[in-house]
């Protein structure tokens, strides 16, 4: 890097991502991201209620495609993402040093880390039905059959801390299962997060199946946690008092809530996150009778 | 058509079942810590036979201090009940069913008299599921570790539950049967109007020589249920009941590390296609809303009927309501029995004529009402629209709304266009039909070529505002896990 300089280099001008596309700020608004040891890094957009409304809309508009489409072809999408981030991983391993202050070392075995998350997850679309699912034995003639289905559009504030492993860990379980989700980016390192929308773009993910933005954490998810219509909400990125206020606002739809806790998250993830966003759908129909004919067998 | 009283050759002699094989006492306390006893501020209420508004008993009403009591007692046991072995928990769920079906007629009866429902209902349906939850449950106490949620799932601790006066003792063994199973101990608080099975209950409990304090029940009203739900010693919320109500527990609950299920209202579409045996779906139509005086969370209130057969229908539902018997909930021929209170029957009388005033046309089932007690003909509304009063709120009686629609994709959008997502139907001959219908709904619930079917083995719950949580099934034990 110490040659002669030559070249400027460009910048990135980092924006959100939203509906598949990669829109500034409606409200014009950035603030300033440094890394570990207060370096200026980038301008990150500063999100307004607005955006946060236009993502709900994308989310809502982009469910009920993702929800329908086969576990097999959202485990494939969810196997390209690692792809396209297995590629970028150098810009990855950078973003998360500067982000999280570790080591050019360290910060690969994030990456390695987040890269790995998505092939677990994307191994679970096609799976996960099997295993909390299935047939119930009623006491008569009838078939039934339980199955689970994605709740519906997600607000997910991404935990502060782990800025890509983290958030990786938050967002991959919650679309696996077929929901969409509005994710707000760690407020002081958001750009991990604002790259890996340049990933998700290019990994056959429909537009607006996850929704990007970055901001104040505690702005931006006030309107989503009121907001009609959005199903659930993870506060995982929220400190105590906040995550009371936005489980309060939740409450008024009765939004699927997950409270935040300490999460380990260079561990196994289990699948608490992949059924914490699923609905149970039990379906009846008569079985008839064709009479006793055992001896058949 | 003609819409005359059938004939005479359908008329039944009255067949009352007897109320001699139960024995209500005139007063009863609050079951806490295994002993009967007094409120702390020695208050009391009536509940009342809504068929007659005859006084059946008096029971203590529960304040904060005595809901305090009652936590405490089951803090107390918890310690003990929890380090069973599951198998011993077993056996004492397993004895609990059994009594419940030796006593079953008692408490048929019972809860006849104090919810006014037909005694054909409670003996065929509410004490037979009772005691299938019961016995269901017995069976994972000691299989908790091959239930998907991991080796040695723990129990939450203390479990507050809120029940309604619709399915009263069901209710109660939804409740506490999932939750002894895996290890908790129980406050439950009864609905005001039908605090008697639950009484019965503690009994039975006492019967079945459960340690005390394991099951508590206090009875009373919602400031009971309030100072419940947010005692700070209570580690899991089990409500059933309105969604107004869920909404409050859910705020209360912020901010804790209280497990809450909510299993909440519905407003549930019965979509009938062009295709189904008419005579089948009439049925299903009318076990759908008139079950139980459709006070039932997830009944079928709302009839989506595809526009070419709408007449037809119409014309054959209208004639079999006609064929309902409503009457004397004891009489083994009764089909429709008393609304459960004053209140609940103003509330319906109250939303019906807001459907007349907003424009729908109502047409009710010819039959007497008697003098006392509360009723309700069974009643229906056509020229329904979606923006109606009586196409979103839930009634919770026996009022269905009419709605009509030409194509599948209509039936699911109007179906989906509700702030609830608890049951729906299906009636159609074309199997690929129902699949994809059922696929499209948002409804925890859905019942094809059926209707109002239950069963222990089952999960049950909602989408959007009916609430969240199962209950029945290996999905129930979840509520109750430290998972």
């Amino acid at each position: 890097m110490s040659e002669t300089p030559t070249r400027l280099s460009v910048f990135k001008t980092y924006k959100l991502y939203v509906g598949g596309k990669f829109p500034r700020s409606e409200s014009g608004r950035v603030y300033e991201v440094v890394d570990s040891k207060g370096k200026w890094l980038a301008n990150a957009p500063l999100s307004s209620r607005k955006d946060a409304r236009d993502a709900v809309v994308a989310a809502r508009k982009a469910f009920g495609g993702w929800a329908g489409a086969t576990a097999y072809n959202r485990g494939q999408i969810l196997y390209r993402i690692a792809e396209m981030l297995e590629g970028r991983r150098d810009q990855f391993v950078r973003e998360v040093g500067e982000a999280e202050g570790l080591s050019k070392s360290k910060a690969g075995a994030v990456v390695d880390a987040a890269i790995d998350r998505w092939v677990w997850y994307a191994g679970w679309t096609d799976k996960i039905a099997q295993v909390v699912g299935g047939a119930n034995p009623v006491a008569g003639p009838f078939f039934n059959l339980s199955t689970p289905e994605p709740t519906g559009v997600v607000t997910v504030l991404a935990p502060q801390d782990s800025s890509f492993l983290g958030l990786v860990s938050v967002v991959a379980p919650v679309i696996a299962t077929g929901n969409t989700a509005i994710v707000i980016a760690s407020e002081k390192a958001p750009l991990p997060a604002l790259s890996l929308g340049e990933v998700l773009a290019t990994s056959d993910l429909p537009g607006g199946v996850v929704n990007v933005l970055s901001g104040r954490t505690a702005e931006i998810a006030a309107p989503l946690a009121a907001h009609q219509d959005v199903n659930a909400i993870d506060l995982t990125g929220a400190d105590a008092e906040l995550a009371r206020e936005l489980e309060i606002a939740a409450a008024d739809n009765l939004k699927r809530v997950l409270r935040a806790k300490a999460v380990d998250f260079t561990a196994d993830p289990g699948t608490e996150r992949l059924t914490a966003f699923l609905e149970t759908k039990t379906v009846w129909h008569p079985t008839g009778s064709l009479g006793a004919s055992g001896s058949a067998y | 058509m003609a819409m005359e009283k059938k004939t005479a050759a359908f008329e039944y002699a009255p067949a009352p079942e007897s109320r001699s094989v139960v024995d209500i006492a005139p007063s009863y306390g609050l079951f806490i810590d295994g002993e009967f006893t007094e409120a702390a501020d020695g208050k009391v209420f009536k509940t009342v036979s809504p068929s007659t508004e005859e006084v059946l008993s008096e029971v203590a009403r529960a304040g904060a201090e005595d809901v305090d009591r009652a936590v405490k007692a089951a803090r107390k046991a918890f310690e003990k009940w929890s380090a069973l072995p599951g198998s011993e928990r077993a056996k004492y769920l397993f004895r609990i069913a059994r009594i419940i079906q030796e006593r079953s007629r008692e408490l048929a009866v019972l809860e006849t008299l104090d919810n006014g429902k037909p005694i054909k209902e409670t003996r065929d349906a509410d004490l037979p599921l009772v005691a299938a939850h019961f016995f269901y449950y017995a069976g994972w106490a000691d299989k908790l570790d091959h239930a998907g949620f991991g080796a040695n799932p723990r129990p939450l601790g203390v479990a507050g539950q809120v029940i309604p006066w619709n399915f009263p003792l069901l209710m109660l063994a939804w409740k506490i049967a999932p939750a002894l199973a895996t290890g908790n101990t129980v406050v439950l608080k009864p609905a005001e109007t039908t605090p008697l099975s639950a009484l019965f209950f503690a009994d039975i409990c006492r019967q079945a020589g459960l340690p005390k304090g394991v099951v508590n029940i206090l009875t009373g009203y919602g400031d009971a249920g309030r100072a419940l739900v947010e005692h700070p010693d209570v580690n899991k919320v089990a409500f059933t009941g309105s969604t107004a109500v869920g909404k409050a527990i859910a705020r209360s609950v912020a901010g804790t590390d209280k497990k809450v299920t909510l299993e909440l209202g519905g407003k549930g579409a019965n979509i009938v296609f062009d295709d189904a045996p008419i005579d089948q779906a009439v049925e299903g139509i009318v076990t759908g809303i008139f079950f139980n005086q459709g006070q039932v969370c997830c009944a079928g209130s709302r009839l989506l009927v595809q526009e070419s057969i709408q007449d037809e229908l119409l014309d054959s539902l209208k004639r079999r309501l006609s064929t309902l018997r409503l009457g004397d909930p004891l009489d083994k021929n009764t089909d429709i029995g008393a609304i459960n209170s004053a209140e609940q029957l103003a509330r319906i009388t109250a939303l019906t004529e807001t459907g007349e005033a907003e424009g729908a046309e109502r047409w009710s089932a010819p039959c007497e009402l008697p003098s006392a007690g509360y009723w309700f003909a069974p009643t229906l509304f056509t020229n329904v629209t979606q923006a109606h009063t009586i196409a979103r709120d839930e009634i919770f009686g026996p009022v269905l709304s009419v709605l009509s629609f030409r194509t599948p994709d209509e039936a699911v959008a109007k179906a989906n266009n509700s702030q609830y997502g608890l049951s729906a139907g299906i009636w159609t001959e074309k199997g690929s039909r129902i699949l994809a219908v059922a696929n499209k709904l948002r409804a925890g619930v859905v019942w094809a070529n059926t209707f109002n079917k239950f069963d222990p083995t089952s999960p049950f719950g909602g989408y959007k505002e009916s609430g969240f949580g199962r209950e029945g099934g290996r999905h129930g034990l979840e509520g109750y896990l430290d998972v």
